[in-house]
């Protein structure tokens, strides 16, 4: 099997470590880094559940090849939890009741943290947009439009 | 699930990209965004010996206006054509098209050159490219072409590019100077890949349609330009135009049908979709 030796970073801290070329950044971060915050639900691109930051975009890490990140920052929720970026989030998912079993929450935190970064205060409508593509299968969305509408006006 | 093991390179320059497609031949696929790809290799519905990444080939990046059109390169992302200035002034169909494209994640990362590449009958760009006009650059390890969109997109999954091949840019020509331009899509959900899609340009003389093109997405297994609609709505005013252009796209067409849609829903869908472009571009100043 052919191994490629990586070095990137990862909530800033510089890592380097080994991974088959098929290995997805997700299966990296958890298996590898033991970071399991960032979930991995479909593993073809339409749940979220993996969505993590790659220089700086929000992106579905089961469709990204750990080898392809030589050289990247990447943050996930742990990272962006200790820096606390995205504190207010939480604190409004919790607030909000946005989250029941909390398997998609670490990706709707980053997908919605990139749109409070680039709007300041979205619409509901911009908000379920952005979010189109994080599925959820307990909370229904309402709550979690509720949190993320409550963090941009914090 | 996981994909089969595969080798991975991520390419220099455009030679290595080249010598390893002549070496592997079909047990090798081209990498750029992956969004199609990985998800495909996840689901083991392909099995490439090597994956080629040719994201870190600067020549394939770029947006340029240039006398022929605005020339993109393949590797593109769809967020940065979402937010480009010139393709909003210069290619004001694709700019319309873009925010249909997936969602958010999957735009920071997929490419319009892997779109093109590709040719999913459900996907917006092919459809866009054919009803403007657009010519695709092709490079090969025996130089370059350029291929119009018309000779490009050949059937399911299936365009000109030949196996060593890569697509280079994609340019759209200048609209003409009276084009009005219509993007809509219908799906179940927004962001959802479109069950019926229309891309159309046309002008408007004297209140009359002149010159309509209309390309469709899952219009047929490769976008199809209507050209008996197109025909059928010549010289008329917008209302009767889109009447006549619906009625007349049966000839045009030939949907696929599937669990998300039968091909009559489609045709139907279709014909809703031609009346409220045209009426669109009819009642836009
Ligand atoms: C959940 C989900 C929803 C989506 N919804 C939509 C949608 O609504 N509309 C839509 O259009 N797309 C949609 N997509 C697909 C997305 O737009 C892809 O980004 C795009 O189809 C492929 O671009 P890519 O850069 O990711 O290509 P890749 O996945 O890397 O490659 C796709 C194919 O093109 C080939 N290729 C790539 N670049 C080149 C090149 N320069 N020259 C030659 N061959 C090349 C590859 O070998 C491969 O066969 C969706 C994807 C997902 C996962
Ligand atoms: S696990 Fe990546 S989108 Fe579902
Ligand atoms: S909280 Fe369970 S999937 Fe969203």
């Amino acid at each position: 099997m052919s191994e490629t030796i990586l070095r990137l970073t990862v909530n800033g801290e510089a890592v380097e470590a080994t991974a088959p070329a098929r290995t997805h950044l997700i299966d990296f971060l958890r298996e590898r880094l033991e970071l399991t915050g960032s979930h991995a639900g479909c593993e073809h691109g339409v749940c979220g559940a993996c969505t993590v930051r790659v220089n700086g975009d929000a992106v579905r890490g089961c469709l990204v090849l750990a080898a392809a990140c030589e050289g990247a920052e990447v943050w996930t929720i742990e990272g962006l939890t200790a820096t606390g970026e995205v504190a207010a989030l939480q604190e409004a998912f919790r607030e909000r009741n946005a989250l029941q079993c909390g398997f998609c929450t670490p990706g709707m935190i980053v997908a919605a943290a990139e749109l409070l970064r680039d709007v300041k205060s979205p619409t509901r409508e911009e908000i379920r947009d952005h979010m189109s593509g994080n599925y959820c299968r307990c909370t229904g969305y309402h709550a979690i439009v509720d949190a993320i509408e409550t963090a941009s006006r914090a | 699930m996981k994909a089969a093991a595969f080798a991975y390179l991520r390419a220099r320059n455009i030679g290595e990209v080249f010598a390893a497609l002549a070496e592997h031949g079909s047990d090798a696929r081209v990498l750029a965004g992956g969004q199609s790809l990985i998800a495909a290799l996840n689901l083991r519905l392909s099995e490439p010996r090597l994956l080629v990444d040719i994201t870190g080939l600067s020549e394939l990046r770029g947006i340029v206006v240039t006398p022929a059109g605005l020339r993109i390169g393949a590797l593109t992302r769809h967020v940065e054509i979402l937010r480009s200035a010139e393709v909003a002034r210069h290619a004001p169909l694709l700019a319309q098209a873009v925010p249909h494209v997936a969602h958010a994640a999957i735009r920071n990362r997929g490419t319009i050159g892997g779109s093109l590449a590709l040719s999913d009958p459900a996907a917006e760009y092919p459809a866009v490219a054919l009803a403007c006009g657009a010519v695709m650059h092709l490079h090969g390890p025996d130089g370059r072409r350029d291929v119009p969109a018309e000779a490009f997109f050949r059937g399911l999954y299936e365009t000109a590019l030949g196996e060593t091949e890569l697509l280079e840019a994609v340019t759209f020509p200048p609209p003409p100077a009276d084009a009005r331009h219509a993007f809509d899509e219908l799906s179940r959900r927004h962001g959802d890949y479109a069950l019926v899609g229309i891309a159309l340009r046309a002008g408007l003389r004297d209140g009359l349609v002149r010159n309509l093109r209309a390309a469709f997405v899952n219009g047929g297994l490769r976008p199809v330009l209507a050209t008996s609609a197109a025909a059928a709505a010549e010289g008329l005013p917008p209302a009767e135009a889109a009447e006549a252009a619906a009625a007349a796209l049966d000839r045009d067409l030939d949907p696929p049908g599937d669990h998300h849609a039968s091909a009559a829903m489609r045709l139907h869908l279709a014909r809703v979709l031609t009346r409220r472009a045209i009426h669109s571009i009819g009642s836009a100043a």
